[in-house]
């Protein structure tokens, strides 16, 4: 995949930034690409890129995260290995941010590193079904936020419209002229779609530029 | 536009609050529920409603009473040790015969405890929790979708019987994600003619109040409120049988319990044993006469909870313990594992003869 050196994925909360930060950084690994990825999800402690800690170490991606992150310590601190990010340019680095506003702060100190080097993506990221992103006047509203908390402006969306296990081929192709509509609106072009594997060639016989998602499905219960 | 939306619990029970005509939001952050306030946030002044962020949780449970007081829909929501904080306003609230909703998205405890999701509040929403003779009506959601019907549900019974209504989630059911239809839930009105809104010199002022020195009369205000709860012990308990019909094992879970509960019960049914569940939906009013009428069929009993068995005794005091209650019980923040049930299930299937 041709990409930016730094790709930034941001969006409401629950949009699905943290699986696809991780499936990012798994397909330029397999690329042969050096890649890092960075959790800077410092508002909520539940379902974080750490928790895949064990997959990405088992491909050889070093997960820059909290020391904080999933311990006893309920502490909103951001490690100083982030630094190296913009330090050595020789990596490929994926940035999940969390959501919203609120979480799109703590990305603020780094925005003058990244613009000044710029050779980024900012990518926000999209679900139609998300109650507070259900229209393009909301979801711009969402956007300016983040935008305004972070101090970076979103070059992309990637539309990851789902509704969770019950996704079928047509709910994400029937959302492609709304992911439209904001980017229009917003300016700014569709970067891809991302859908779950097992729906995958349903919805890339009908849209192009669709990309697979291995999602990590650790639930006791399926039913 | 899709009729589905795909929805955190915790945004769940703040988007039916308010299609169920909750006005009025007053809450303290705490993982894992803080959703509940982030959503109120976003959507209160959309909606020409109030979000309030209080200075603490003893000061949002005090705003409830007042704005309860005027026969407005009203809730607040935290988490554990913010409940506890709580309690002292709850029982006021009890005392006052004043409806509100109050969500508990629990964690592990006692103390500070953690964060990871956790049962270990039962005793305290069906026990009590604050003091004084008084009991909430409790319901345990086990997917997203129920805690939208039934947070509409418990403002319904709340305003029917004059008593405070608790919500009991856990962390996992507050930030777990599933697609959900939104007008799935009732409004009902209820009488509101006790209620402050103002006499217009045209009625006797009301009162609210929970203080009584004289013994009689503070007695009397308790009796009065029982038979309120024995109206709700007998027209209010909700549950759901699962595959009961020929079950010789009964498991009782309610909340995210039982759907690992549900996995095992498959399990066991491909391995031939004969096991049923019935799920508590209301917590209280329990649902007494279903499990009495199983104790009469099944041989044994398994609860599943995420705490070290309290519902447990409710199971054996609903049964007057004809058959044996066996507990399967994980706590901290765990959650037991279908295996595990699948494991005290075959336990009870050899209790009560040869098999």
């Amino acid at each position: 995949m041709d990409c930016k050196r730094i790709v930034l994925l941001a969006g409401h909360y629950g949009s699905g930034k943290t699986n696809i930060a991780v499936n990012l950084a798994m397909e330029l690994k397999r690329e042969g690409k050096s890649v890092v990825i960075a959790d800077l999800d410092i508002v909520n402690p539940y379902y974080r890129t750490k928790d895949s800690q064990e997959e990405l170490a088992a491909a050889g991606i070093p997960l820059i995260s909290s020391a904080y992150a999933n311990s006893n310590v309920d502490c909103p601190a951001l490690p100083q290995e982030i630094y190296s990010i913009f330090a050595n340019k020789e990596n490929y680095a994926i940035l999940d941010i969390g959501g919203d506003d609120r979480g799109a702060y703590a990305l603020g100190r780094y925005t003058p590193f990244i613009l000044e080097e710029n050779n980024y993506e900012m990518l926000f990221v999209l679900n139609q079904f998300r109650p507070l992103t259900r229209t393009v006047e909301d979801t711009i509203e969402v956007m300016r936020e983040i935008e305004a908390a972070a101090g970076i402006r979103f070059t992309a969306i990637v539309n990851n419209s789902n509704l969770g296990v019950e996704t079928t081929a047509d709910d994400v192709v029937g959302t492609a002229a709304f992911a439209e509509a904001v980017g229009n609106a917003a300016g700014i072009p569709i970067r891809f779609t991302t859908v779950w594997e097992s729906i995958y060639e349903g919805v890339s016989a009908q849209m192009e530029q669709v990309v697979p998602l291995h999602l990590q499905d650790k639930r006791l219960w399926r039913s | 536009m899709a009729d589905k939306v795909l929805m955190k619990g915790n945004e769940a029970i703040a988007e039916a609050a308010i299609m169920a005509g909750c006005n009025f939001y007053f809450g303290y952050p705490i993982t894992p529920q803080t959703e509940v306030a982030a959503y109120m946030a976003k959507r209160m002044p959309k909606i020409g409603g109030t979000f309030l962020q209080a200075e603490s949780e003893v000061a949002a449970i005090n705003m409830c009473i007042g704005v309860a007081s005027t026969g407005k829909r009203v809730m607040t929501s935290s988490s554990s040790p913010g409940i506890s904080l709580k309690a002292e306003g709850i029982s006021y609230m009890a005392g006052c015969d004043l409806p509100a909703l109050i969500v508990n998205v629990q964690r592990g405890g006692p103390g500070l405890g953690g964060i990871q999701p956790s049962q270990s509040d039962y005793f305290q929403a069906v026990k009590g929790g604050g003091h004084g003779d008084y009991h909430l009506f409790v319901v345990a959601p086990a997917s997203v979708q129920e805690m939208v019907s039934l947070t509409a549900h418990a403002f319904n019974v709340a305003e029917k019987y004059r008593v405070p209504a608790m919500l009991l989630a856990d962390g996992t059911l507050g930030q777990m994600m599933e697609p959900v239809v939104l007008d799935d839930l009732k409004v009902e009105e209820h009488d509101k003619s006790w209620a402050l809104t103002g006499t217009k010199m045209e009625r006797e002022h009301n009162i609210i109040n929970s203080l009584s020195m004289l013994p009689e009369e503070l007695e009397q205000w308790n009796i009065d409120r029982y038979k309120r709860y024995d109206m709700m012990e007998e027209q209010e308990p909700m549950w759901e049988e699962y595959m009961m019909d020929d079950a010789e094992v009964c498991v009782v879970a309610f909340g995210i319990s039982s759907r690992v509960s549900r996995n095992a019960i498959m399990a066991a049914r491909a391995n031939g044993l004969k096991v049923g569940m019935i799920r508590p939906i209301t917590l209280w009013p329990f649902p007494k006469k279903a499990l009495r009428a199983a104790a009469d069929k099944v041989k044994a009993f398994v609860t599943v909870e995420m705490n070290m068995g309290q519902m447990f005794e409710d199971v054996e005091l609903a049964t007057r313990c004809l058959k044996p209650v066996l507990k399967c019980t994980r706590t901290g923040g765990c959650i037991p594992t279908p295996e595990h049930v699948l494991s005290v299930i075959d336990e009870a299937n050899k209790l009560g003869g040869e098999q």
